[in-house]
Formats: C-alpha cells, sequence, structure tokens
C-alpha cells in the first residue's frame, strides 16, 4: 500500500491503533527503566561494595538536589522554553542565605531567604522573557552570568560558613533509617510535579503551548502567564536545591553548584524530554535521575574519575536519542 | 547609505565600544595608547576566532557548546604531540590542530545532519565527550612549559610588522571569513538556511549539509585555537578554557547575531569579542576587582539582547513604510 505518508520515515499512519498497554511496553520510560535495571545488575556485579543500602542511600545525594530542578526544567522545556540560569541561582540564593546567617538570622529566616531569592530570580526571568519577548535561552545565559556574577562580587574568594547545627537537617538528615530527607522531598515532589503536568488543566496548557504557541494562545491559555509561572517554579526549584546542597555540604562559595545547568538539561532531555517542547513526562525524568545518579555512582565505587563518567553521561545522552532514530532509519531503507 | 550604515547594529555597537573605552580613558588614559589597545586585541584573539565560528553556527539555527572542550581536547593533543616529537615543525602543528578541530566539528554536524538530533543536545553531549576524553588521553597530567618545544611555544608571539603571530591570525580569518559570508554561495547559504529553512530546501540548498559545514568551521577554528591558546599560556590541562563557550555564545550575542538564526556578520562578532575583551582588561586597570566581570558581562548579555530585539522590531516596520512608498 503505498500513501503520501510513507515517503516521509517514521511518520506513518497505523491502520489501527496499539493497545495501551503496547505502547506502554514500546515507550521512552519502559526503554529507560530496561537502561537502570540493566546498570543495577552490572553494578552489582562489578562492585561488592554496591549492594549495601548506606551506600546506595548516599547514591541518592549524586541526583537528588539536580532531579528537583530537573522536575520543572521539563516543564519548562515541554513549554518550549529554557533557563540555563538554574546553578547560578543555587549560587545566588546559597549566597543569600550565607549572608542572612552572618547577619544573625535563625534557620526559618535562612530558609525564607534562599526560597525568596529563588522565586525573585526566576520572575526576573520570567519578565525578560514574557514581557520583553526575549530568547529565553538568551536571556538565561545573561542571568546565569549576572547571578553568579553577583556571588562573586560578594563573596570574591571567601565563602560562608557556620551554618547552624539545625540547618544541616535538610541536606545531611535522614527521616527513617537510610531515607534521607533529601530523598523524601525529592519523592513528594516527583508526585507533585507529575501530577501537576499530567492530571491538570495546567499541565495540559503546558504541553499545548509546547506543541503551539499560537494555537494555544487563541484557545484561550494565557501563554505569558503560564511561562512566567513556569520560570518562577524553575526558580523556586533552584532556590529549595540550593537549602539542601548548602546544608549538605556546609558551606556556600561562589563556585558552588558550577555547571549544574547542562547536567539537569541533560537529565530531562534522558528523560525523553523533546529538547524542541511539547512532549516528555515526569516518570522519564525520574528514571533518568536514577540512571545518571547509578552511572556516577556505580563507576565511583570502580574508581573511576569523575571526567570519565561525564563521558559515560555525554556517550548516553547521545546514543539513547540516536540510536531510535538510527533504528527507524535503518527499517526504512 | 548613511542612514542605512547608521542604523545598522554594528555601528550602533561600534559607538558602544567606544564610549566604554572613553569612559575608561577618564580613569586611565593610559589605556587607550595604541600599544595597550594592540595587547588587548591580542589577548582577545581567540575569543575572535571561537565567536566567528560560533556566528556562522548560530546563522544557521544552531549552536554549539562544544567548542571550548574541542578548543582544550586539541589543545592537548598538539601539546602531547611536541612532546613526544620535539622537532616537529610549527607548520605539522597547525596541520594537525585545524585537522582535528574540523574532524570533532565534523562529528558534532553529522550527527545534526544525518540523524537530526537538535544541535544543542549534540554538542552538549560531545562537550562533555570531549572533555572526558582529554582526561583519558592525558591521565590527567599537565603538559607544563618546560616539556613544550621553543618552536611550539614562540609561534604564537613571534612578531609580524609589530603585531603577534596570534593577533594576525585573527585579522587573517577575520578577512576570509568576511569574504566567504558575502561573496560565496556557501556563505549565503548559511544566510539562506538560517533565515528560512524551509524557503533554502526548495531553492535547492541542502539544509542539513549547510548546517554541517557551519559545524565543520566552527570546530577548525576551535581546533586552531586550541593550539595558539596552549601555546600562549605554556600549558595544558583537563580543564583549560573551563565555560569558556558560552563567551563565545556571549559574544557573538553581544554582537548582534540572532539567536533565531539568519541575522549576523563577521564584523558584529568581532566587535561582540571586542567588548567583552576591553571590560575584562579594564577592570584591573580601573581599581575594579575581577569579580565584577562576570555580573557586567551577564549585563552586557541582557542589554545587547533586549536592544537588539526592539532594533530588529523596528526594522521591520521600516521595511513595511518603504514598500508602501514604492508602491
Amino acid at each position: 500500500m503505498t500513501t503520501l505518508h510513507d515517503t516521509a520515515p517514521g511518520r506513518q499512519i497505523p491502520d489501527r491503533l496499539q493497545s495501551p498497554l503496547q505502547r506502554r511496553l514500546k515507550s521512552w520510560e519502559t526503554l529507560l527503566l530496561l537502561v537502570a535495571i540493566g546498570i543495577f545488575v552490572a553494578n552489582s556485579f562489578a562492585s561488592p561494595y554496591f549492594l549495601n543500602a548506606w551506600n546506595l542511600s548516599d547514591a541518592t545525594f549524586n541526583f537528588t538536589e539536580k532531579a528537583m530542578i530537573a522536575f520543572a526544567m521539563a516543564l519548562l522545556i515541554i513549554s518550549g522554553e529554557i533557563d540555563l540560569s538554574v546553578a547560578a541561582i543555587i549560587a545566588l540564593a546559597s549566597t543569600a542565605m550565607g549572608a542572612a546567617m552572618t547577619a544573625g538570622a535563625a534557620t526559618p529566616m535562612i530558609l525564607l531567604v534562599g526560597i525568596g531569592t529563588g522565586l525573585a530570580c526566576g520572575a526576573f526571568n520570567g519578565v525578560l522573557v514574557t514581557r520583553f519577548g526575549l530568547p529565553s535561552i538568551v536571556v538565561t545565559i545573561g542571568t546565569m552570568s549576572l547571578f553568579r556574577g553577583i556571588s562573586y562580587i560578594v563573596l570574591g574568594d571567601q565563602a560562608f560558613r557556620g551554618y547552624p547545627s539545625d540547618f544541616a537537617f535538610f541536606g545531611q538528615g535522614y527521616v527513617f533509617w537510610v531515607i534521607s530527607f533529601e530523598l523524601v522531598l525529592f519523592a513528594v515532589l516527583a508526585v507533585i510535579y507529575a501530577v501537576v503536568l499530567h492530571l491538570t488543566n495546567f499541565g495540559r496548557a503546558v504541553y499545548a503551548i509546547g506543541n503551539n504557541a499560537t494555537g494555544a494562545e487563541f484557545s484561550g491559555i494565557r501563554v505569558a502567564r503560564v511561562k512566567f509561572i513556569l520560570f518562577l517554579l524553575t526558580g523556586l526549584m533552584s532556590g529549595i536545591a540550593a537549602i539542601c546542597l548548602t546544608s549538605r555540604l556546609g558551606s556556600t562559595r561562589p563556585s558552588i553548584a558550577f555547571g549544574w545547568e547542562l547536567e539537569v538539561v541533560t537529565m530531562v532531555v534522558l528523560g525523553g524530554v523533546n529538547i524542541l517542547g511539547g512532549s516528555g513526562s515526569i516518570p522519564g525524568v525520574v528514571i533518568a535521575a536514577f540512571v545518571m545518579g547509578l552511572v556516577t555512582f556505580g563507576l565511583g565505587l570502580l574508581n573511576v574519575p569523575g571526567i570519565v563518567m561525564s563521558i559515560v553521561i555525554g556517550a548516553l545522552l547521545i546514543g539513547v536519542i540516536a540510536l531510535p532514530r538510527l533504528w527507524s532509519k535503518w527499517r526504512a531503507a | 547609505m548613511i542612514r542605512k550604515l547608521a542604523t545598522r547594529r554594528e555601528t550602533l555597537l561600534l559607538g558602544a565600544l567606544l564610549l566604554l573605552l572613553a569612559v575608561i580613558a577618564t580613569r586611565f588614559p593610559g589605556f587607550v595608547a595604541p600599544s595597550n589597545l594592540a595587547d588587548v586585541f591580542n589577548d582577545t584573539a581567540p575569543l575572535i576566532l571561537l565567536a566567528i565560528g560560533q556566528m556562522v553556527v548560530i546563522l544557521t539555527r544552531c549552536i554549539d557548546l562544544s567548542v571550548a572542550a574541542n578548543l582544550a581536547l586539541t589543545g592537548m593533543v598538539v601539546a602531547m604531540l611536541n612532546v613526544a616529537v620535539p622537532g616537529l615543525p610549527v607548520a605539522v602543528t597547525l596541520a594537525v590542530a585545524l585537522g582535528l578541530g574540523a574532524a570533532l566539528g565534523m562529528v558534532n554536524g553529522l550527527l545534526v545532519w544525518k540523524l537530526d538530533i537538535p544541535p544543542i543536545v549534540v554538542t552538549l553531549g560531545t562537550m562533555t565527550i570531549f572533555r572526558g576524553t582529554i582526561f583519558v588521553i592525558s591521565g590527567g597530567d599537565w603538559v607544563n612549559s618546560h616539556e613544550m618545544g621553543e618552536g611550539f611555544k614562540a609561534f604564537p608571539r613571534a612578531e609580524l610588522l609589530g603585531l603577534p603571530m596570534l593577533s594576525w591570525i585573527a585579522i587573517l580569518a577575520l578577512a576570509v571569513f568576511s569574504l566567504v559570508m558575502t561573496r560565496t554561495t556557501l556563505g549565503r547559504a548559511f544566510y539562506a538556511v538560517g533565515g528560512n529553512p524551509h524557503a533554502a530546501t526548495y531553492t535547492g540548498i541542502d539544509v542539513g549539509r549547510t548546517q554541517f559545514w557551519a559545524f565543520t568551521l566552527s570546530g577548525t577554528l576551535a581546533g586552531l585555537t586550541g593550539y595558539l591558546w596552549v601555546s600562549r599560556y605554556a600549558v595544558a590541562y583537563v580543564d583549560i578554557a573551563g565555560g569558556f563557550e558560552l563567551d563565545v555564545v556571549a559574544a557573538c550575542v553581544i554582537g548582534g547575531i540572532s539567536i533565531m538564526g539568519g541575522v549576523g556578520t563577521v564584523w558584529g562578532a568581532l566587535l561582540g569579542a571586542l567588548f567583552l575583551g576591553v571590560i575584562k582588561n579594564a577592570l584591573p586597570v580601573v581599581n575594579i576587582s575581577p569579580f565584577w566581570q562576570l555580573a557586567i558581562s551577564g549585563s552586557a548579555i541582557i542589554i545587547a539582547v533586549a536592544v537588539n530585539a526592539r532594533a530588529g522590531r523596528d526594522k521591520g516596520r521600516i521595511i513595511l513604510k518603504s514598500a508602501e512608498h514604492a508602491t
């Protein structure tokens, strides 16, 4: 049967829709889950120290903070925007918390300052993108330098140290046995974001904007407002991640979380979110977070230096996107 | 003609640059002495070279985040080659740097062209892979000054007519690329692909292949800069030029090159790079802590993109008006 669609490979319209089960089995999330399980099994054979509750618990710190930001970033990327300033927001929020601490603030006030700074930075990005209509990739490259630049102006080569002891809970505390506070926060946020994206009108609007912003506008979605909220959320998540990271490290330097923006974007893209917007899911991002955390941790146990792990992460990023495309090309040929 | 020149982004930017120099001159007149300006140009030459390549890539609606990693990897390879084969002529080193840089750029280009993977994803991935590869081949060790040959280190400093070779190479690249961009079909194709990919396809331009050449050119320049960087600073290690890719993109944005593709010139890239270079070199002179540099260049990017967006909109209206008058 020759139809018009046959000329465009990969865009064939099937005679019959796949059953939901079949669709689920062939989905990106399933593929990624298999990769995650494969890595887990390979790791447990490669190192005798891998299958240890405390070691695995430690491993979660590799991704929890980044994943919190990745949830909000996933929504932002699905809507067709991007925020490269997230790591810089962490630096600025952490610096603000350090300044508040030096001024004698107690833990609740420090938390408020961290979250407030994150929200303010997100609002700044949001206003520049939605009010002035500037491309988000350029705006956030600019604010990335600006936010971290302010940290450098405040701190120079100094550091803030001596956070109050009850502040340490957010990055070092355990809720139950090996389950850290960060892991619980990660799980709670994952559920919240999954519900918001997949089960609410707001989530529908995010997809609609990413697929066709003009169409969304005409169907009554306030595109600028939704995008502004998404930037605000990304700022908020960066503020929360800043609290966890600062509490875990116990100090603030202006170089804190350097280069994280690219790791967060990698996590989101690895999770199956289309970098061009319009599709993606929170479960995918959650699995991607575990994949990245497991790879980093497993190779770490084998004494592979961090920089070599980045080769694996980079190859994973390109590989998981290239392989399905190669496969469909090969099948079309 | 004059009005057209006066409303050009490049003219506006040149004005801003001269104003910046004037402000610096009031605090420290020595900064605008010709010899010092030549030093600033020389110091900015690597950024200029990379910004030219990045401009070509951005013109075609792509972005190359792997340039700094390409630079560092090529730099490490030529440095290790120089240690392994001490008497290697500079011409061979240059050829290796250009060739390796081009090959790394082609990897990006092929992934974008043949597999249709978004450029930001491709170059994000290759960026980390290139950096990691440096560690693998060097074992994390540094190649230090005393291990490098004299000829290897002397090349970028060799003076010709009072300017070091590094500056001359930047000038040569500016000349060649301004010719390529304005006087060749390939140059036209870069603008056409970025301006309107569909229309470009209908006029017989292969969009993917054009993007492939853009990445190849960007990679070639990054490789060349890799050798110049390593020989100039006489050291090679894993993290050289870390984060430099964002400076390069910043230079392009400040230079009025539209991230949406299709708009930009070699001179814009030059002026954008010089703007950042002047700020970097002027801060210590006028007694501002170098820690201010990051925040200032960040603000410059935001202001530049806001001004450019506005200028772009005005230009659209002017075109409409003149079209109305014509009919």
